[in-house]
């Protein structure tokens, strides 16, 4: 059974609908020590960092426990980010820091007012760039693509350049487990892949098949790891 | 350069479970089913839907949570939801049942801190304002009541407002062209897109492909939205993405 970790931050909803999409088992665990039966863990997640503190030392040391008899944790958007050392978005609140790294703001831009002429029943309409606008907006919401630096698990099968859907103020540097890259004027960790430990910061559950494809990826190294769990550790 | 693709939403007005589309928010005629309209869409390659349940801020009725239920099954994809959102409950319902988003006209324009309440508890990604402007003069005066009820509000000093008080998009809609086929009205969606720094999604007048093209060049839109154009079968949004592909402007093929 996958626990989908529930600590108030936003609404679960289309996560559980795309769990059931791909035949996922799934709970919500309602104590941190219910994740004794966890065959895998999603912490999931929108809105901000801050809410992450809701995952307290109790629940750190459960998932600790979990990572530490192979079993594989996957974030998701604000799930990928606490996977970090933390995010400028909330400094006293630290991250799981199984991730070397601090997530920040992306930074947009805004041309000066007076380039835009005032309407007018016949007004000067502004050009436009070939193409569309020049304005790197914050938050970054929409469809972007994936650029993969390595083969990964979760990418397994999945295009080159594939288009998922992210809406996120803040993200995750590139670092060595950086297992997908998207540019939003700057190149940032779309999702991450190190050993047991993932996360990505798009939504797969609202990326159509692309998304339901590296969420079935998941789900296999999940049953992967669970018909092989490590040796010399007892398992429960 | 950004990578980020401009978005074709797809809109279902939905009255009494069916999907309609009227001529300037009159005249309404039957459209169909929407979650079969959604499952097209989406086999299409549609980013995005809306269900705005055009009736429910004149009945006072919520938008219907077994038809947002319907389309979420149908589509892995984000929904937003608008229509008789006035409270936070009415929110929190249309969540539950399966909205990404919630889109607030009329209850924002009468209480813009409910914006701002549903951003803390939502996060600011989950709530729409919608803006229905018409041009008056010289002046972009905003309407509400599904386009009944003219405010003193001006579209470019409402959507600073919307985002300064934790909207994550606008959805900005010409009065004047909705439903006319004749275009959007480029130069209202440049002057709100250019204004904020949050997404900006055009709708009213889609007609032809050319018009999707002028929206997201001289609009400045970072998404455009259309109902008729699709509904009817008259244009897939596969064809219109391989022309807006080959226009230069970036979409999800």
């Amino acid at each position: 059974m996958i626990a989908l970790v529930d600590y108030g931050a936003g609404n679960l909803t289309s996560v559980r609908k795309a769990l059931t999409a791909i035949d996922a088992r799934f709970w919500t665990p309602s104590a941190p020590r219910e994740l004794d039966r966890a065959a895998g863990i999603i912490v999931p997640g929108v809105g901000h960092f801050s809410t992450t503190a809701s995952l307290d030392d109790e629940w750190r040391e459960a998932i600790r426990a979990a990572l530490a008899r192979g079993v594989p944790l996957f974030g998701i958007c604000v799930g990928l980010q606490w996977l970090f050392d933390g995010s400028s978005e909330a400094d006293g609140v630290p991250g799981f820091g199984v991730v070397s790294g601090t997530c920040r703001l992306l930074k947009g831009n805004q041309p000066p007012a007076s380039e835009y002429p005032p309407l007018g029943e016949s007004g000067p309409v502004w050009k436009g760039t070939e193409t569309g606008s020049p304005l790197l907006k914050v938050p970054h919401v929409g469809w972007n693509s994936l650029r993969f630096p390595r083969p990964s698990r979760l990418f397994s099968g999945v295009p080159d350049g594939t288009q998922v859907y992210f809406t996120h103020s803040y993200a995750a540097p590139l670092v060595p487990a950086s297992a997908a890259v998207t540019t939003h004027g700057v190149a940032f960790s779309s999702a991450i892949e190190d050993g047991l430990v993932a996360g990505v910061q798009f939504h797969p559950e609202k990326s159509g098949n692309a998304g339901l494809r590296i969420l079935r990826n998941w789900l296999e190294g999940v049953h992967q790891h669970q018909s092989a769990p490590p040796s010399g550790e007892a398992h429960p | 350069m950004t990578g980020l693709s401009k978005r074709i939403i797809a809109c279902l007005d939905v009255r009494d479970g069916q999907v309609v589309k009227g001529v300037n928010f009159a005249g309404l005629r039957e459209a169909g089913d929407p979650a079969a309209l959604a499952r097209r869409y989406n086999v299409e390659g549609i980013d995005e839907i809306v269900i705005l349940d055009i009736t429910a801020t004149l009945e006072a009725r919520q938008a219907r949570a077994h038809t947002i239920g319907a389309v979420a099954r149908e589509i892995f994809l984000p929904l937003c939801v608008g229509g008789g959102i006035r409270t936070e409950e009415d929110a929190a319902a249309a969540v539950d049942a399966g909205a990404d988003k919630v889109s607030l006209n009329t209850a924002a324009l009468q209480n813009p801190g409910l914006i701002t309440t549903l951003a803390r508890r939502y996060g600011s990604q989950a709530v729409v304002v919608a803006i229905d402007a018409k041009r008056q003069g010289g002046r972009l005066a905003v309407y509400g009541r599904s386009g009944q009820a003219e405010t003193a509000r001006d579209a470019v000093g409402w959507a600073r407002e919307a985002t300064d008080r934790g909207a994550g998009e606008i959805l900005l809609t010409s009065i004047d062209r909705d439903g006319t086929k004749s275009g959007f009205d480029c130069e209202l969606t440049a002057a709100v897109s250019s204004a904020v720094n949050i997404p900006v999604i055009a709708s009213g007048g889609a007609g032809s492909f050319e018009h999707f093209a002028e929206v997201f060049t001289a609009g400045r839109a970072d998404a455009a939205l259309a109902a008729s154009i699709f509904h009817f079968n008259e244009h897939s949004v596969e064809h219109l993405k391989q022309f807006l592909a080959t226009r230069g402007v970036p979409v999800r093929l």
